[in-house]
């Protein structure tokens, strides 16, 4: 009590030093804390929960059933196929575009930053659609495909392409903030030394920027595998052939099969826990690397 | 060295300008652009007649409404919640806290339909909440509720990870001041810790409100998609078009697409004002 009075009136510099004000009373931080937990505890760990517990409502036995089905099998190999597809295609073009914005001054650059980071903030559905505009039967190049005997829509090729619509920015923008800031100097010195563009690209450049580039793709990677919107619309459903394993999920769910929808779903889980494991490896990583460059 | 430097960047010796630009373009142009381009002419092609029925029907309007008023809410109560989970990260020590700050970008990792189906038997009338909640009277799942609640779980990250930074960087030393100054706590936080963070929480709003509005796969499980009730815009985008009504789902698309054009915009200058605080 005279602590807390002293230090609202200037007393003597020892005793108010030991009851400033600088963070909340042990009973806010509880209050605040506990809001916080029960907050997250709601709406992160209780679906978790969920997606385990009805998974393996009905046994192991029934659960492993449902994920060796063959529909099941065909929508994990699709899954797979797509982001084998996407990665390697989006993260090409992340390098391209962080080397051209971050390697060189041009006009227009910044409104080129913004058109790369433009597919995050349109709806998944809309990315899905433009491509039924553009390829679909009644769109813009349909008639000429179909000619041909080519099919784009509620096919491979549609899922492909959406998903790398809905991806295209995860390795980009990861790349240019860290190309920007290791700036041009060592591809300088390397070039000067006689060496050609692509091995100051492989041997300099890359070396450089390789965690990054890993963080870019594992989040790539984690949308391809888990993009629903865009390719719900490209899809047309067709289980076995066009269903990745997250339009399987809603196939199972809307016939009311609730165990198999869970144990499939529970699969896309794990790959969301191994993705945020080797997130936070890297993250990790990176600030051990500038608390020891701060170092020195 | 350092005066070499200079004069060789002046010059520009690195190589690839054409090729890696080239490539950027071409495929941005391929992929993103060009698709988008095509929406706003079909759009734009459907005529004033139909856009102006398309936009006034009221299963479009009501639609309109649900979509924007409920993520709307849901990036509110992201930014109230959000802003504690980034406040108690920051600044206490707790058991756990690694943990769960690896844990807030789950609703980045997991893929929407896990989240969808998973929030739907949670909330269901005989899931472990909504029976709970059913006892009270209160329906969560087949209800506009439903729809909150999912896009209060797709949109949790942004607020959190938008603050954090910026506490983490704030100079306590302002505080100490106003301590010594004797001010007392609660008027340190009003007046010196919760205005340079004001940026940033809107930043993280408004990010979470763009995500809100077009997020599909975890809303249609939960929502019921009644329509005029809880159906979203990006599923009446999607009916349309199974309904092979490619003039109406364009009109509702491209508006969508100016809103989300709107909102790109806003937080490019919300993130400016964000780093202007940090900085000065």
């Amino acid at each position: 009590m005279v602590d807390h009075f002293s230090s609202f009136h200037a007393g003597p510099p020892q005793a108010a030093r030991r009851s400033l004000p600088l963070t909340e009373s042990a009973g806010a931080r509880t209050i605040l804390i506990t809001i916080a937990l029960g907050f997250l505890l709601l709406f992160l760990l209780l679906p978790l929960v969920v997606v385990f517990a009805e998974a393996l409502r009905m046994g192991l036995g029934s659960y492993w059933a449902a994920i060796r089905e063959p529909e099941a099998l065909a929508a994990i190999r699709l899954t797979l196929l797509t982001a084998l597809t996407v990665v390697p295609l989006n993260a090409i073009f992340g390098i391209a575009a962080a080397w051209a914005i971050t390697k060189f001054q041009f006009a227009g650059k910044n409104l080129l930053i913004t058109l790369v980071d433009l597919p995050f903030s349109v709806s998944p559905v809309i990315g899905g659609m433009v491509f039924v505009l553009l390829f679909g039967r009644q769109g813009v190049f349909g008639p000429w495909f179909a000619a041909h005997d080519i099919k784009i829509i509620f096919a491979v090729p549609g899922i492909i392409i959406a998903t790398l619509f809905v991806t295209l920015p995860f390795v980009a923008r990861e790349l240019i903030p860290l190309m920007q800031k290791q700036g041009t100097d060592y591809e300088e010195a390397a070039l000067m030394l006689g060496a050609s563009g692509w091995q100051t690209l492989f041997r300099i450049t890359l070396p450089n920027i390789k965690w990054g580039l890993l963080y870019g793709v594992l989040l790539c990677n984690g949308r391809a595998i888990g993009e629903f919107g865009a390719v719900a619309v490209v899809s047309g459903h067709i289980v076995g052939l066009t269903t990745t394993m997250p339009l399987y999920i809603e196939v199972l769910y809307n016939d009311f099969n609730f165990p198999a929808a869970f144990a499939v779903a529970s699969l896309l889980t794990l790959m969301a826990f191994v993705t945020l494991i080797l997130k936070t490896i890297l993250e990790w990583r990176a600030e051990q690397r500038l608390a020891r460059g701060r170092l020195h | 060295m350092f005066g070499g430097a200079t004069a060789i960047r002046q010059r520009s010796i690195i190589p690839g300008f054409e090729l890696s630009l080239g490539v950027t373009l071409s495929y941005l142009g391929l992929i993103v652009i060009i698709p988008l381009c095509v929406l706003l002419l079909n759009a734009s092609d459907a005529g004033w007649a139909k856009i102006w029925a398309e936009l006034s029907s009221p299963r479009t309007l009501a639609a309109f409404r649900v979509s924007f008023g409920i993520a709307f809410l849901a990036a509110a109560f992201n930014a109230g919640f959000g802003f504690i989970v980034a406040w108690v990260l920051v600044r206490y020590q707790f058991l756990g806290r690694r943990f769960i700050d690896a844990m807030i970008d789950l609703p980045f990792a997991l893929p929407t339909a896990v989240a969808g189906i998973s929030l739907t038997q949670l909330y269901a009338e005989k899931g472990w909440l909504g029976s709970a909640l059913a006892a009270t009277g209160i329906k969560v799942a087949f209800t506009p509720l439903g729809i909150l609640v999912a896009l209060v779980f797709v949109g949790l990250p942004f607020v959190v990870r938008t603050v954090q930074p910026v506490l983490q960087d704030f100079d306590r030393e302002t505080e100490e001041a106003g301590a010594l100054l004797g001010a007392s706590r609660t008027n340190i936080l009003r007046r010196i810790v919760f205005p340079p963070l004001i940026p940033a929480v809107t930043t993280g709003f408004t990010l979470a409100f763009a995500r809100g509005i077009g997020e599909y796969g975890s809303v249609i499980f939960i929502a019921g998609n009644m329509p005029g009730y809880s159906e979203i815009v990006p599923l009446l985008i999607i009916i349309k078009l199974e309904q092979f009504d490619y003039a109406g789902a364009t009109v509702i698309a491209a508006l969508m697409l100016v809103a989300s054009f709107i909102l790109l915009f806003t937080i490019n200058l919300l993130q400016a004002w964000t780093r202007r605080q940090q900085g000065g």
